[in-house]
């Protein structure tokens, strides 16, 4: 058993921040350069944290598996970032941020965490436009504001469609000019392979050079994990080709627990899969659903082309179903719905796609008034699918996106593992069971810029500024740990690739584990994947050898991560009796066939501790709500 | 959304250390048409690795068009021939069935290869280092609407700042400049009021660092602005320009 | 280091160097134009400026040698570059894509240069030398004389027709490229600036190309 303490400090909510960082000890000024600190991983939060920790003046070595910080999956984030600013005069507020984020996350989101992160949203675009991150402005010269889903202020800032861009090339620029200055030391194209842990706290951590293949030893006196989330699991998702959950995976192999990894977020808007090769899924502004309207043939195995198929003839699903929401219901709802009809099958040519029809909007406001709107979107389609959206329906299917789930931390962003801290999406933290749209680059760079340059100096007045001695016999003991589980990999021998094994899995994922779950088919997955995993040590193939730049075995590593992974998902999707969120299980819902949370049993964090591969330990962390009321969400 | 496959010849990079010599080596595939070139790739790795022969190295990993990893140079154009379009987002139904395609890795002395279809960039963060942000540390912003940007400005700066990095400006050029990168992030910060206080240091720091990278030097040939998959503009290279000679011109100002 | 040498060894230092002796080099074409265009009003006229040059033949000498340096400076730093750019492409694509990205003015650039410099030595070991130091025909006109006797030989009035055409395909670059180079772009005078650079490249090709063709032709009346 491990003992979960939050950590939040008491008193008010809207006082704890600022009395726990009163009360938070520090580090004298000229000490900090003695201190040693790991952060792996450069995206938003990574980058954030490692130039904020270098302003600060302890001496950082950033790592991460891409050949520039640049490329971290951040940059993909379109549509925007969150903050309290008001400035629209729609009465917002941090509390109204604070009470949507909870309300959005079905109600599964530590309080005092979300508040916080509400607070500190506001300081987070001061400090990307004093960056000179250019965000969309209105003509007088002010920012400009739009809505997303989830709320009914437009709080949220952008750059055209590529918020995410911009705000990881200010925190890269941060983080540059620490490097330029010395502060930061950057170690690119390692990928972490094991944690180091001394006396019981997170001292340093092994990276295989991708380039030599040689492994590294790197020690320190509190090591970041800010490695992004794990929805590459499902083998097709929106993630990038590398993202992975390796790191965070080691980790909670050597101790750390893992949060709620069934909390995946499913998002209606992407593009259908097109054939066994797709390689990747790509999602479409959520925005789209504003103005096009979500449909499918009324009849089984329709395969007539949608011009030919009759106004009535067609069933504007969501429409019927939510007459209040209509196709703008949240995330999770529109992904369900469309899995239940492609199910049925009543998707596209009995695919599973659905019709996203724009026909209403053009005699509303013209084609010119549409491409105004989504013209860069309509563009992106018709290059990747090669059909004319203005002529023909859009085809959307939901794909995996995005990881509520993640390594458990505290209010200081602490794993149980003393000195190991996890940032941005690889924590469990803020998003509840469900993300609402444009909170995870606010999340990322709070943590990073606002949290952790306060609670990182609070522990290490802890700790002594001795060198840790990378030669002791627990860094040996990692080196040797990695070495072997390379070798191992490559000793295998057998005849499936990495990927067919990966794909394999993500089918079990996305079909049992997926929008919509149960307990025979979580039973079922538990089985096949562990069987799965089986197979992967016995017959997997890796061409090439360890001391080389070697992609396959690289992505080999990850795979195995994943097959341990997806178990666990599968473990707590059965474990939690209720449906919220992300997570919904067919045998609670309403009578309407909607999630039916179960606040007196589930209203807990489920913290899962690694015992050995199948097999792990259930810790909870109980979440209680003083400040807002536990209500039932319904779109009707 | 299916198409029937088109047959092509690819003759793809082969290179399996920095310093050996490297060749193309012939690949006959049948393609589907919705699939895009990477996954092509991906599927001829599969064939490769299910015979036990040492799968193409090649990068890429958002295969969105915006975290700038993949690039290649196919039939003589990086990123293929599709204008404003990466490599990841070329998709096959833009060539011909029984087309013969070259793919190389891009060239320039700046970009080293590391294996097949991979090269080493890191002299673009180089230069982003010597001065490729605002000096500000966390936590001292004031209000963000205390700083007004005109529309126009801010709009100027964004279409600077939507380079991705990806370096197939050099790889374009006859002379393997990076102005059109380095000249993406000082016009961003030229243009807008955040970018002052350093604005001359700045383009000096950056482009002394670009010359030391062994990147050449701007003939306006304007390769850079064609093969760039964002149509980053060379309007940012003369405004690069002007403000270098300007900056020279106030050194010893500077300096007091 | 002083800013003097920072500026004048940095990529871009070179190239505006490339751009101030091409600039200062584009008007002195202007003015020669002007003069050859005298040989369209006769001999007479012709002499009369070539005279009035010889009068004021001090100033000339310094002007010569201020060109001289400008153009040993233009060919020194454009092969300097030349050879750098080399260094930093070593290595070509299998297939070469320049065609459909670049236009043939800039892509040529140096080896036009190149060609104008061989024609230059041509043009300066004939017209100049024989101008300067040549023994002058006894006529009314000698110059005109010279000029006539040079472009009845049909293999020499090619050449300098070539030059001309090779000189027009280096200048309709590089006007535009030096507005380029200085930073002058913008939105709504770049792409007249181009206009420009290609009617200034047209008239000085088509007008000093026409001198050898109207006196090949005329046989020289």
């Amino acid at each position: 058993m491990v003992k979960l303490d939050s950590h939040v400090p008491d008193g008010n909510i809207s006082e704890k921040w600022s009395n726990h960082k009163f009360s938070m000890k520090l580090v004298n000024p000229a000490n900090k350069r003695k201190y040693d600190i790991i952060v792996v991983g450069t995206g938003l939060a990574g980058a954030s944290a490692a130039a904020s920790l270098g302003e600060l003046g302890y001496k950082v070595k950033a790592f991460s598996y891409h050949d520039s910080p640049r490329r971290a999956h951040s940059i993909a984030a379109q549509g925007g970032i969150n903050a309290a600013k008001n400035y629209q005069n729609d009465s917002d507020s941090v509390f109204r941020l604070f009470y949507d984020t909870v309300k959005g996350g079905d109600f599964r989101s530590r309080e005092a965490n979300v508040y916080r992160l509400a607070e500190v949203s506001n300081n987070i675009i001061d400090q990307c436009v004093a960056q000179g991150v250019p965000f969309a402005r209105e003509y007088g010269g002010t920012l400009a504001n739009r809505s997303f889903g989830g709320a009914q202020v437009s709080r949220t800032f952008y750059a055209r469609g590529e918020t995410g861009q911009q705000l990881l090339l200010g925190a890269y620029g941060s983080l540059n000019r620490q490097i330029h200055l010395g502060n930061v030391k950057m170690f690119p194209r390692r990928e972490m392979l094991d944690l180091v842990i001394v006396d019981g706290k997170a001292q340093g951590i092994m990276v295989r050079n991708l380039i030599t293949g040689e492994v590294e030893s790197h020690s320190a006196q509190a090591v970041i994990l800010a490695t992004g989330g794990y929805m590459n699991v499902y083998f097709l998702s929106t993630n990038a080709m590398n993202s992975n959950v390796t790191a965070s995976w080691r980790a909670h192999k050597r101790g750390a627990v893992f949060a709620n990894p069934c909390y995946t977020q499913i998002h209606p808007t992407c593009l259908p899969v097109h054939g066994e090769n797709q390689s990747k899924l790509v999602l479409m502004s959520e925005s789209l659903r504003n103005d096009g309207r979500i449909w499918v043939p009324k009849k089984i195995g329709d395969t007539r082309s949608p011009d030919q198929i009759p106004e009535d003839e067609r069933d504007y699903y969501l429409e019927r179903k939510y007459p209040a929401f209509g196709n703008l219901v949240p995330r999770d709802v529109a992904s369900r719905n469309a899995k239940y009809v492609c199910d049925e099958g009543r998707g596209v040519n009995g695919g599973r796609a659905v019709y996203l029809d724009f026909s209403e909007a053009f005699n509303r406001i013209g084609t010119e008034g549409v491409k105004d709107k989504y013209g860069n979107l309509f563009d992106m389609y018709q290059n990747i699918t090669g059909t004319d959206p203005y002529k023909v329906p859009m085809q959307i299917y939901p794909a995996p996106h995005y990881a509520m789930g993640g390594l458990w931390v505290d209010y200081n962003l602490m794993s149980n593992v003393p000195g190991l801290f996890v940032l941005g999406e690889a924590n469990f933290s803020d998003h509840g069971a469900n993300r609402l749209g444009a909170s995870a680059l606010m999340q990322g760079l709070a943590d990073g810029y606002f949290v952790i340059p306060y609670t990182l100096g609070n522990y290490l007045t802890t700790e002594k500024p001795a060198k840790v001695d990378p030669k002791s016999n627990e860094f040996k003991e990692a080196e040797n740990n990695v070495k072997e589980n390379v070798s191992k990999l490559l000793n295998v021998n057998g005849k499936q690739t990495v990927d067919s094994i990966h794909k394999r899995l993500g089918h079990i994922l996305i079909d049992k584990v997926g929008m919509s779950r149960s307990e025979k088919g979580l039973k079922e997955a538990i089985n096949s994947i562990s069987e799965l995993r089986e197979e992967f040590w016995k017959d997997v193939k890796i061409v090439g050898k360890g001391s080389e730049l070697n992609q396959t075995l690289e992505r080999a590593g990850r795979v195995s991560d994943f097959l341990e992974l997806g178990e666990l998902m599968a473990i707590d999707a059965l474990n939690r009796n209720e449906s919220c969120g992300g997570h919904f299980r067919e045998e609670y819902q309403t009578v309407e066939g909607e999630a039916l949370r179960r606040d007196d049993e589930y209203s807990y964090v489920a913290a899962w501790e690694f015992k050995q591969p199948g097999k792990w330990e259930l810790n909870k962390e109980n979440l209680e709500f003083d400040n807002i009321k536990l209500a039932t969400r319904s779109y009707k | 959304m299916n198409g029937n496959h088109i047959h092509l010849t690819l003759n793809i990079w082969r290179q399996e250390t920095p310093s050996s010599k490297g060749n193309f080596e012939e690949y006959k595939q049948n393609v589907s048409p919705d699939a895009s070139i990477l996954e092509i790739l991906d599927e001829i790795n599969n064939h490769l690795e299910a015979e036990g022969k040492r799968p193409i190295a090649f990068e890429s990993d958002c295969r969105e068009g915006i975290c700038g990893t993949c690039g290649l140079v196919i039939n003589g154009h990086p990123h293929g021939p599709l204008p404003k379009t990466a490599t990841c987002q070329l998709h096959m139904r833009n060539f011909n069935d029984g087309e013969t395609l070259y793919i190389e890795p891009f060239r320039a002395a700046a970009f080293p290869v590391i294996k097949d279809l991979i090269v080493d960039r890191s002299g673009f963060d180089k230069i982003q280092q010597a001065g490729g942000y605002v000096s500000f540390n966390t936590g001292s912003a004031p209000d963000a609407n205390n700083i007004l940007i005109p529309k126009q400005i801010a709009d100027l700066a964004l279409d600077a700042a939507e380079c991705i990095g990806c370096g197939a400006c050099v790889a374009a050029c006859k002379n393997s400049s990076a102005m059109l990168f380095v000249a993406a992030k000082v016009s961003q910060f030229a243009l807008l009021p955040q970018g002052q206080s350093e604005r001359y240091e700045r383009v000096q720091a950056m482009v002394k660092v670009m010359d030391e990278n062994l990147f050449g030097s701007c003939t306006n040939t304007y390769a850079c602005e064609a093969e760039c998959p964002k149509g980053i503009s060379v309007s940012n290279i003369a405004r690069m320009n002007r403000e270098y000679i300007v900056a020279q011109l106030k050194t010893e100002e500077l300096a007091h | 280091m002083g800013w003097f040498t920072t500026f004048t060894r940095s990529s871009i230092g070179k190239k505006f160097i490339m751009a101030l002796t091409g600039s200062l080099l584009m008007i002195f074409l202007i003015i020669h134009f002007i003069g050859n265009m005298m040989l369209y009003f006769g001999p007479k006229a012709f002499d009369t400026y070539v005279d009035t040059l010889e009068t004021i033949k001090p100033l000339i000498r310094v002007i010569e040698v201020l060109l001289a340096l400008i153009f040993i400076f233009h060919i020194y730093n454009g092969l300097k570059l030349w050879y750098e750019n080399k260094k930093a492409n070593p290595k070509k694509y299998a297939v070469n894509g320049s065609r459909e990205n670049t236009d043939i003015y800039s892509r040529t650039m140096a080896i036009t240069g190149v060609t104008i410099f061989v024609f230059l030595i041509i043009h300066l070991s004939t017209f100049w030398a024989t101008f300067n130091f040549g023994v002058h025909p006894n006529t009314e006109y000698p110059y005109y004389t010279i000029v006539t006797h040079w472009f009845q030989n049909p293999f020499y009035s090619l050449i300098y027709i070539i030059g001309m055409i090779v000189l027009g395909y280096h200048l309709n670059h590089a006007f535009e490229s030096a507005f380029q180079t200085f930073g002058w772009n913008h939105k709504r005078y770049t792409p007249l600036i181009k206009k420009i650079g290609t009617i200034y490249a047209l008239i000085l090709a088509i007008g000093f190309a026409s001198i050898p063709i109207y006196f090949f032709l005329m046989g020289g009346k």
